[in-house]
């Protein structure tokens, strides 16, 4: 799909918030993956125009960060902690059993996440970056499943709520 | 006397009506941006010295003054700034998490007294990626504080402007080391910096820039409306104020307890978060974030005092505490802690790059049952290449304090559970030999 | 000091980029020794300089510290743990350690890291054996490895660009090479990737490193994680034998090792040298040693035999040559022979073919420069800069080629200036350039009218109150600047920007800065890579060796030559239009080949076709010599030595290698060999003869005999009376053992035949003699300018060089050969184009004055409006069918051959 006209106005006015254009990488990067659902290849070869530096920058940075996704992830992130909060309160149980109920399922990533600052809902899981906590397997799917058929409203897989698609 | 929480920055967000953070709730119930008012009115610098008098450390690890910090940028360099850091990554902590959520106004209004003090005109809060509605609360709220005339050109006509941007991350726990998060903010991979130069002299853009944890700067207005007096009066030694911990791993209750330094450890966890669940004994706590050497039961009477911590050769850190009873594998959570150690080093320097995912390795076999007799003297001893020494406050080979952290777990098993574990390892080493001789 | 690896001795040259800009000293005490250092330097540095040698990976002496391998750690009284010396600034009784046993564990302990996931396949890495990893490792690193998991794995060498391959297994993650692509030369296009350990160096899918400099990355990586597609398994490090030399890619002259194994050239490296290269070299330089082994070398004369070139011995060659002249010279006399070429050779060369024509045969029709260059009274007389003089510059003035293109290592010198030291630049062109990115004031002009904005800047630079809005951040720029630096000259860097105009605008503009009372001095940016030594000596008209005119010099050459010309002879021009005319009937062709040189083809190709005889001196076959009477073949750089002069005039020492296949001959021997059978001895019979009697009869050259030459380790510039504090002399008797080092880490110099043997005496150059007579100084005056320039023409043409073209370094480099376009095309902006309703690549009709060509169109934004660039260095048809040189622009205009294209919106 790619940047639209409005994305170009709303980076425009991103870059133009910092002191020096480069700043406005993460940002864009991540209107990218709101865009698209992935920071694609187009889109960061737009980026590397934008603030005046090359393709290789933005991906050498992009790849750093574990929000900023490659390649397509579907339409949910499902993050499981499994940091020692999680750990000792059934984390790695939660993990497992949402990996297998939506294995080879191309609309739902399920990623084994660190600590999302939610140790006092552990086990916690982050649905598009909502939080939830604590789950166990049934409940997560249950809330899961809600987000699928549209009877909750997702953020973005970067977590934003105004571009959502 | 009972035990009880002594609520200054979390006082609103505990008694606010209905969930609500907007600023006319805020401007009714806890009198937000007052204290910037008064602070416009006055000097600088007698700002930083009221900073100074009041003692506040910081609260994002290492604990430095902030006054001290302030009054470290050269005079006369202009462009500064002023970068707030609610990147909260530190396993175990999530009271930044709350403090943006719950109550943004007061850190907005906290990091406009802290720019007009060192005099920046940007301000930067940079927030961890992961949190997303606290990246649009404070969105939602910097928006409102905008319309309000408390930031932009000539806040509430003292002339003094400031700009503030609600910059996101993007993933990744070094984007919190205070370098790391400048290189981020620069739009490059979040490595950490050599020092020097340091950041108030040389820090965003090259240009002085102060670097402060969130709950650092909500108490500013704070100690800018009762003075710094008022604050250096709570608190221990030189642990003065309130603090926020958050408690967590397997406690009755759960969750942030802001309270006045020189409690004890047994007050907060026991008293306050409700003890070990369950009524189980205690095996050991984690008393300041995932980078910190644990404790034993036998310190639980000690105060929450960040010398005292040194002392004990561990550190409040991030003001995170998590208990475990005694149906935990320490082994399990030394090498989840180190996976999380290599999953988030940077890879910047050789030490730490190497030797985290080393030790990851190492501990998995260790927990699995496929150790060797003489594991743990292994990692002390090429980790002591990561921490020579060994021993807190860690000194370090590598450029951030990273570094050191992968090695903080470990010195704990040997500290807390050395002899335990070395005849864990020599007996599946054992069973592991008796297994292979035996003939299929 | 023994102890230590020998692959770990970096240059021996000192680094004077500042650091922390501090001239104030600071007593620093390491291993119990006290040392005296500027204060700021970095420790690891003043360490070396006094001969303790830190080891480390990261650090390199020409960028920035990042403090990443730590395995420079020491200890510093006073701070707490270990300190990185390569990002410590020394201060004021600092005491450190450098060798105690926490130091030497936490070397083991990085080493020991490092090692960890390394795959060890030194057997089989082009590293193997002048590896510093390797070296560290035998000499700080532990014993053995406690690591027992599996290693990092990656897919073996990926290439990165079209010359260097990396290897991920190998890479140690120091950043060098990252920081080299995007701190020094300014093309970030590697970087790393992911995080942690599985960090790795990236490039972007379909971007490679395409960098000039790319080669560069090849030798400052500490490991074998990348190596030149050139060099890979070609020989082991033990198996070469090198020599330091001067690079003739072009005319910047950096100092590098040549390295050969079983007599062939296999590798050039840079040497760090402060005043030239800092130890870089472009891709061109670093890589073009190829064509000296290309297949198509001549390696026996030819002489003009049944209507075609045939094979003849030496002996019957040289006298066929002589009668040829002695003919000539007997019919028609000395002003029937023209001289071409020279500026590819030696000083040597240059000196003896001067000797030869001038001295000998008495013709003043000498002109080493084809029409692409300067008048020599303004290279040879001009005020003149240094290299150096850039990084304490006032202010740079670029008025002349694209530097990256054409200057490759000086452009990354003034982008330095200007990017890392703050020096304000002022790019003054028809067209964009490489440095335009960087500069503070950029004045456009159409080609050929350079004098208006020229005006502008010397009157701003001179102090007029008006500031001009173009040039007010310039400005701002030299005032803030010079609040740290005290004022420097303003340097104008002074070339030919396009050979498409008359060079007069340039010299007029340039008169205009002279004038302007702002000390200006001028670096000249001709590229050829030895024109100014064959200028220094003589193969100008109107100039004798030396720097000194006809006139001036005759009275003290004529005590060692036949003759001196009475009159100024003729340029390049006039010889051609002469040979076309008629009036000259023998051109010699020193190792060039006016057809494919001359920016006016069509005025060179009636010249060799109209002309009676010609004698070629070449080591190729080439389209100028088709007519020849004789072709000599002859020996080339890495198999000749000598010296040659930079572009500052500094003239350095050339080494030899290899011996060359077949039988070749050194230019100047054949100049010697030829006076002799037309009856004058030279009495020169070997290349010092020839430096020492340069030194003896040029005025310039005084002091710069064989001696001084060998010794000076980066050369002297002329005169060196006015330079004798900038050599360094150097007794360079390292061993083959530590030349070694130098070259997988930064090479120093070798010692081999061109190094004065041990126990000699450096010569005297602490008070030189100045010449005897003044040298010849430019007057500052400028031709008139002719009529108004036509405007009847759509476009005007620029027309100038890229790095990679036809020349014959290129396309008989095989690495290089594929990197290059040898066909022409017509660049002009999208606004153009679009005028013209053409689309890309679509062949349009090119039409000047001189005549019409096809050439595909191409959209380049960087072009200007109004202006076409074609580049001259390419194949036919292209810009020398355009260029009429007696016009002093060249203006153009298309036709569409097709119907329009309607653009779909
Ligand atoms: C690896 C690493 C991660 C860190 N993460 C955080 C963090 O998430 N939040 C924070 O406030 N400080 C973090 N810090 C500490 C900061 O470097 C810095 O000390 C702090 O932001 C300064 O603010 P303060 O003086 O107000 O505490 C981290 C430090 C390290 C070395
Ligand atoms: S200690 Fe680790 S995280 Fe810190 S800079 Fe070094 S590699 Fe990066
Ligand atoms: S050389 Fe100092 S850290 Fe690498």
């Amino acid at each position: 799909m790619g940047f639209t006209d409005e994305d170009r106005v709303r980076a425009r006015a991103i870059i133009d918030r910092y002191p020096h254009a480069k700043s406005a990488m993460l940002p864009l990067l991540l209107l990218a993956q709101d865009r698209d659902g992935w920071v694609t290849p187009e889109a960061m070869e737009e980026i590397a125009v934008w603030l005046g530096t090359t393709p290789a920058l933005v991906l050498g940075t992009c790849s750093f960060y574990t929000m900023l996704k490659r390649e397509p992830v579907g339409d949910l992130v499902v993050s499981v902690c499994t940091n020692i909060a999680c750990l000792v309160n059934r984390g790695p149980e939660l993990l497992d059993g949402l990996r297998s109920r939506y294995e080879g399922d191309t609309a739902i990533m399920v990623e084994e996440v660190e600590c999302i600052a939610a140790c006092d809902r552990a086990p916690a899981i982050q649905i598009n970056y909502e939080y939830y906590g604590p789950v166990d397997t049934t409940a997560a799917v249950d809330i899961i499943e809600q987000y699928r058929s549209g009877a909750l409203q997702a953020r973005t897989i970067s977590g934003s709520s105004r571009g959502a698609k | 006397m009972a035990i009880e929480e002594t609520r200054i920055v979390t006082k609103f967000l505990r008694d606010r009506p209905q969930d609500s953070w907007e600023y006319a709730v805020a401007r009714e119930h806890n009198q937000a941006y007052s204290a910037l008012e008064a602070a416009l009115k006055r000097d600088p610098n007698e700002l930083i010295e009221e900073v100074k008098t009041s003692g506040l450390r910081g609260r994002g690890g290492a604990g430095f003054s902030t006054g001290q910090k302030w009054s470290f940028l050269p005079a006369g360099v202009f462009p500064r700034y002023l970068a707030i850091n609610a990147d909260e990554g530190e396993p175990s902590t999530f009271k930044d998490h709350m403090l943006i959520e719950g109550d943004p106004h007061q850190l907005i209004e906290g990091t406009i007294i802290s720019a007009f003090a060192i005099g920046a005109h940007h301000a930067f809060i940079y927030i961890r990626g992961e949190f997303a509605l606290g990246t649009e609360r404070l969105e939602a709220a910097v928006a409102e504080a905008y319309k309000n005339g408390y930031l932009g050109k000539d806040i509430l006509g003292s002339g003094f402007d400031l700009e503030l941007i609600v910059h996101q991350g993007a993933g990744c726990y070094i984007a919190g080391d205070e370098t790391g998060l400048l290189s981020s903010l620069e739009g490059e991979r979040a490595m950490p910096r050599i020092k020097p130069p340091f950041p108030a002299v040389q820090g965003l853009f090259a240009a002085p820039t102060v670097v402060n944890n969130v709950e650092t700067i909500s108490n500013i207005p704070h100690i800018v409306r009762k003075g710094g007096e008022w604050y250096a009066s709570m608190g221990v030694n030189k642990s003065t104020g309130t603090r926020i911990f958050s408690v967590s791993g397997m406690v009755e209750r759960p969750g942030n307890y802001e309270i006045e330094l020189g409690m004890s450890f047994r007050d907060l966890i026991e008293g306050l978060a409700g003890g070990v669940r369950g009524g189980r004994p205690m095996q050991f706590f984690i008393p300041g974030g995932a980078s910190a050497p644990w404790l034993l039961p036998e310190h639980l009477d000690e105060p929450l005092d960040m010398d005292r911590a040194s002392e004990l050769r561990t550190m409040l850190g991030s003001g995170s505490i998590m208990a475990f009873d005694d149906t935990v594998d320490p082994l399990l959570v030394s090498w989840r802690l180190a996976r999380f150690f290599a999953h988030e080093s940077c890879g910047k320097c050789t030490p730490c790059r190497e030797g985290s995912s080393w030790i990851e390795k190492v501990l998995y076999r260790m927990t699995n049952g496929l150790g060797r007799p003489d594991d743990l003297d292994l990692l002390l001893d090429f980790g002591s290449n990561i921490v020579p020494g060994l021993n807190a406050p860690f000194a370090q080979t590598t450029i951030c304090a990273l570094g050191p952290s992968t090695m903080s777990h470990v010195v704990s098993l040997d500290r807390c559970f050395g002899a335990e574990i070395r005849a864990r390892l020599q007996k599946d080493f054992d069973k592991r030999r008796s297994l292979e001789v035996t003939p299929a | 000091m023994s102890s230590v690896p020998i692959s770990q001795w970096p240059s021996e040259y000192k680094y004077s980029a500042p650091v922390a800009g501090d001239t104030e000293m600071v007593n620093v005490t390491i291993d119990g020794v006290e040392v005296q250092a500027p204060r700021g330097e970095l420790l690891i540095k003043v360490a070396q300089d006094y001969g303790t040698y830190i080891p480390r990976f990261c650090y390199h002496e020409r960028m920035k510290p990042v403090g990443m391998c730590r395995m420079c750690l020491v200890e510093v009284e006073g701070m707490r743990g270990l300190q990185i010396s390569c990002a410590t600034p020394v201060v004021e009784g600092m005491v450190v350690t450098t060798q105690s046993p926490d130091v030497k564990e936490a070397q083991d302990g990085v080493l020991e890291f490092l090692l960890i996931n390394h795959p060890l396949d030194c057997p089989v890495c082009d590293r193997g054996g002048e590896c510093p990893l390797q070296d560290q490792t035998l000499a700080f690193g532990p014993g053995e490895s406690r690591f027992v998991e599996e290693k990092r794995h990656f897919e073996k060498p990926i290439p990165i660009s079209d010359l260097v391959l990396l290897d991920r297994e190998r890479c140690i993650q120091c950043g060098r090479c990252t920081r080299f692509a995007a701190e020094v030369a300014g093309d970030p296009l590697i970087d790393f990737g992911g995080r942690g350990s599985s960090t790795e160096v990236i490039t972007y899918p379909g971007a490679p490193f395409s960098s000039y400099f790319s080669g560069n990355v090849v030798q400052i990586c500490p490991v074998g994680a990348l190596t030149a597609r050139s060099y890979r398994f070609k020989a082991r490090p033990w198996d070469l034998s090198a020599v330091e030399t001067s690079c003739q890619s072009c005319s910047v002259g950096c100092r590098g090792v040549l390295d050969s194994a079983s007599n062939r050239l296999v590798r050039f490296l840079g040497v760090d040298s402060e005043p030239v290269n800092h130890g870089w070299l472009c891709d061109k330089g670093r890589y073009g040693y190829e064509w000296v082994h290309a297949k198509d070398r001549l390696n026996i004369p030819l002489v003009a035999r049944g209507g075609g070139l045939v094979p003849e011995s030496w002996p019957q060659a040289l006298e066929l040559a002589t009668s040829v002249i002695r003919d000539v010279f007997d019919k028609h006399g000395a002003k029937a022979i023209g001289v071409l070429g020279g500026a590819q050779g030696t000083n040597e060369d240059a000196y003896a073919w001067a000797r030869l024509a001038k001295g000998v045969i008495g013709t003043d029709n000498v002109d080493a420069q084809l029409g692409d260059g300067l008048p020599a009274e303004v290279v040879i007389g001009m005020e003149r800069a240094t290299i150096a003089d850039l990084d304490s510059a006032r202010a740079i003035v670029l008025l002349g080629p694209d530097l990256k293109e054409e200057l490759p290592v000086l452009y990354l010198r003034v982008r330095r200036a200007a990017v890392d030291l703050g020096v304000p630049l002022v790019d003054i062109g028809a067209s964009n350039t490489g440095l335009t990115p960087y500069a503070q004031a950029v004045l456009r002009h159409l080609p050929g009218d350079p004098e208006a904005v020229t005006e502008k800047l010397a009157a701003a630079l001179a102090g007029q109150p008006t500031r001009p809005d173009e040039l007010r951040p310039l400005l701002e720029a030299i005032d803030k600047r010079a609040l740290i630096q005290k004022e420097g000259p303003v340097v104008v860097v002074l070339g030919r920007s396009s050979v498409a105009e008359a060079a007069d605008a340039t010299v007029r503009a340039a008169a205009i800065l002279a004038q302007a009372g702002i000390s200006a001095k001028f670096l000249s940016a001709l590229p050829t890579a030895n024109v100014h030594g064959a200028l220094d000596l003589g193969l100008a008209p109107g100039f004798l060796p030396g720097r000194v005119t006809l006139a001036a010099g005759r009275d003290e050459l004529a005590k060692t030559w036949a003759r001196v010309p009475e009159e100024q002879g003729l340029g390049a021009a006039k010889i051609l239009a002469n040979a076309a005319g008629g009036e000259i009937k023998l051109l010699v062709l020193l190792n060039c080949d006016p057809i494919a040189d001359f920016p006016d083809g069509q005025l060179a190709k009636d010249a060799l076709k109209n002309v009676e005889h010609v004698i070629s001196l070449n080591s190729f076959t080439n389209e100028s010599m088709r007519h020849a009477d004789v072709v000599f073949p002859i020996t080339v750089w890495g198999e000749q030595r000598g010296s040659i002069s930079n572009i500052e005039g500094r003239v350095a020492r050339l080494g030899r290698k290899i011996t060359p296949d077949g039988s070749t001959m050194e230019p100047w021997r054949i100049a010697t060999e030829l006076a002799a059978r037309l009856g004058h001895e030279m009495d020169l019979e070997s290349f010092t003869e020839v430096q020492d009697e340069i030194a003896q009869v040029a005025p310039a050259f005084v002091g710069v005999d064989s001696k001084l030459i060998s010794w000076a380790r980066d050369g002297a510039v002329l005169p060196v009376a006015d330079h004798a504090a900038e050599i360094t002399l150097a007794l360079s008797s390292l061993d083959q053992n530590k030349r070694s080092a130098g070259v997988s880490w930064e090479p120093i110099p070798t010692s081999g035949e061109d190094t004065p043997g041990n126990g000699a005496v450096p010569p005297a150059v602490i008070s030189p003699p100045r010449p005897a007579q003044a040298l010849y100084s430019w007057a500052k005056q400028a031709p008139e300018r002719t009529a108004a320039l036509a405007d009847s023409y759509s476009l005007r043409l620029v027309a100038s060089r890229t790095l990679y073209g036809n020349d014959l370094i290129t396309t008989q480099s095989p690495s290089l050969a594929r990197l290059a376009t040898v066909t022409a095309q017509l660049r002009v902006n999208e606004r153009e184009r679009d005028r013209l309703g053409v689309a890309d690549g679509e062949v349009v009709r090119v039409i000047s004055s001189r005549s019409s060509i096809e050439l595909p169109l191409v959209v380049d934004p960087s072009v200007p409006e109004r202006v076409a660039l074609v580049a001259i260095n390419r194949d036919a048809p292209g810009a020398s069918d355009l260029v009429d040189i007696n016009e002093s622009v060249t203006d153009l205009r298309i036709e569409t051959l097709s119907k329009p294209v309607i653009k779909e919106s």
